[in-house]
């Protein structure tokens, strides 16, 4: 390694945590992720958005050094995945999307038993594995056997987990997949908490919400392909405008818009018109067509994604 | 694209999927340790006892004496076997315990050489349990019958590298009963077990001493119990090692090209 190119006399330079360059991974002739590139820095929310099939899980995969690079350039904490698998994992925490728990053990068989695949040693163990059942709420069902744990549970359950190795980077695959909102709200406070901690951490996830709120920076993939790299607030800005109108669509309204030459796009029943000053189009809207309905709003992330990804199924 | 020849690097962390496997085992020890205890006496009721009045002895060995090796020697096979074969595909498949394993620092080949040891320790214990049965009939010759303890560990080895060898290519739970019933099943009956298969046309004792292991255990099981040792052992123990070694290997690395894509 070239020492050269990470310290001067100066000051410091920390490399990412992350760094992928031209990063790719193909199966046969298809490229499940085509040629991406991105840095995670540390202490931040870094998401991957993305529809299915979006090459979100296998750049996951990657990175926890579960799965081999085809091409291109990957390090984590500034090692190679294929030559320090070891290292690397011992520093990670990682939230599957598949509940993965051990159904032959309890809440805490299971955070013990991960434990000792981290060589941590018994007693130390043992105080860890409380601190994190109280850490997701789970104390009083540290005797319980996983089978008998709601959706919600077993989510925690997973979180805390993953944090049994006190990673410095914390890997999540959709972690709030299938929750109500009180759990998916508990997770989004811990998050935030360890990130207050230091942590950095890295999410995939399909809800816009989610992303919106708690990652500082996010990438949307498609088709294997990074689209957009930005904070959530100026990816909003750059490609939804600030507000949306939504009118209910009908040959008169559509006639009425385009007279007025503003850009629209048509979805199912309604009209989408992005602008700056939704309530001066919304205005002379209502004074031109007569619309039945009608409403003006900010302008989100599910906007931005449904107009770079696009609105056609995916499975 | 792995070569399945290539030796495997494994981390002394594999002893911690042996023992997550040791620890389900001891939470149910009762149901664990019943089968092998009634499975001796059946065997040697049924067919040592029933049949061995009609056939007495064979090569001047007291037929029950004869079978008595065989019972552990069958039980070495299929207690590893089915370890990992079901066993195993259930964790693999079901639980998808190898996949959170894994996120931790072991590595795939450390989960499976964990998987491996864990079916040759299963089939230690088993022959353990069996062992006292048949000491208590009478039928097994000491001290020589205590290496039967440390060979079952090696034979353990074999059976669970083949086990796992088949569960690395079967694409579903159903299709394990092939090679169960296809390759294991006449194995137990073919392996110089019941009868010695030197009655048979000479071309079965040569498949069975090239392709059948538990043709070579029970031979060295039986040498040792009885015991009437041959110059063959060495011959039947170089066969045993050689083998396991190399099926240790392809097993390994069959599961990690079905697993790490």
């Amino acid at each position: 390694m070239d020492s050269n190119n990470y310290s001067n006399k100066r000051g410091t330079y920390i490399p990412p945590v992350i760094l992928a360059e031209g990063l790719k991974k193909s199966y046969g002739n298809i490229a499940a992720v085509d040629n991406i590139n991105f840095a995670v820095q540390k202490g931040e929310i870094f998401g991957f958005l993305g529809p299915n099939g979006a090459g979100k899980t296998t750049t996951m995969k990657m990175i926890q050094c579960i799965s081999p690079r085809s091409a291109g350039g990957l390090r984590v904490f500034d090692l190679d995945p294929d030559e320090y698998p070891d290292i690397i994992k011992h520093r990670i925490g990682v939230v599957p999307q598949e509940t993965n728990l051990d159904p032959d053990f309890t809440c805490e068989g299971n955070l013990l038993m991960y434990a000792r695949y981290f060589d941590i040693p018994k007693d130390i163990a043992k105080d860890r594995v409380k601190e994190l059942l109280t850490f997701v709420s789970l104390s009083e069902k540290h005797d319980v056997s996983i089978e008998k744990l709601s959706g919600g549970m077993k989510r925690r359950l997973i979180l805390a987990r993953a944090l049994i190795n006190k990673p410095e980077l914390l890997i999540l695959d959709e972690p709030t997949i299938g929750l109500d909102p009180q759990a998916r709200h508990l997770i989004w406070e811990r998050l935030k908490l360890l990130q207050s901690q230091g942590n950095t951490i890295v999410l995939t996830t399909h809800y816009l919400d989610e992303a919106a709120r708690l990652c500082d920076r996010l990438v949307i993939m498609d088709n294997g392909k990074i689209l957009e790299e930005g904070t959530p607030s100026s990816l909003v800005s750059k490609h939804a405008g600030g507000e949306i109108v939504e009118v209910e669509k009908n040959n008169d309204v559509l006639e009425c818009i385009r007279g007025m030459n503003v850009p629209f796009e048509e979805t199912g029943d309604t009209v989408l018109i992005s602008a700056s000053d939704a309530h001066e189009i919304a205005r002379q809207l209502l004074e031109k067509c007569r619309p039945k309905k009608m409403l003006t709003r900010p302008a989100t992330l599910e906007d931005v994604f449904l107009k770079l990804t696009g609105r056609r199924l995916r499975d | 694209m792995v070569n399945i020849f290539s030796i495997p690097r494994i981390n002394r962390r594999a002893w911690h999927v042996w023992r997550r496997n040791l620890t389900v085992f001891v939470k149910t020890w009762k149901v664990n340790f019943f089968p092998p205890f009634v499975e001796a006496f059946l065997y040697l009721l049924a067919i040592g006892v029933g049949i061995g009045t009609y056939v007495k002895e064979i090569d001047g060995v007291p037929y029950v004496n004869f079978i008595a090796p065989a019972i552990l020697g069958i039980a070495v096979m299929n207690s590893a076997f089915f370890e990992c074969t079901y066993g195993s595909y259930v964790r693999m498949y079901y639980q998808k315990s190898f996949d959170a394993i894994i996120a931790t620092p072991l590595s795939i080949e450390d989960v499976i050489a964990g998987e491996l040891l864990w079916g040759a320790t299963k089939s230690v214990m088993y022959v353990v349990i069996m062992l006292g049965v048949l000491t208590l009939f009478g039928v097994m010759a000491f001290p020589t019958s205590l290496f039967v303890i440390p060979l079952a560990f090696i034979g353990g080895l074999l059976f669970a590298a083949l086990a796992m060898c088949f569960t690395a290519i079967t694409p579903s739970i159903d299709a394990l009963n092939y090679p169960s019933f296809l390759f294991i099943t006449p194995m137990s009956l073919f392996s110089g077990t019941f009868f010695p298969l030197t009655i048979l046309p000479p071309i079965f004792s040569y498949v069975a001493l090239a392709l059948l292991p538990l043709t070579h255990i029970v031979a060295v099981f039986r040498m040792l119990t009885l015991p009437a040792f041959s110059w063959t052992m060495v011959f039947n123990l170089t066969w045993i090692v050689a083998v396991t070694l190399l099926l240790c290997v392809i097993a390994i690395n069959l599961m990690r090209r079905r697993l790490i894509v």
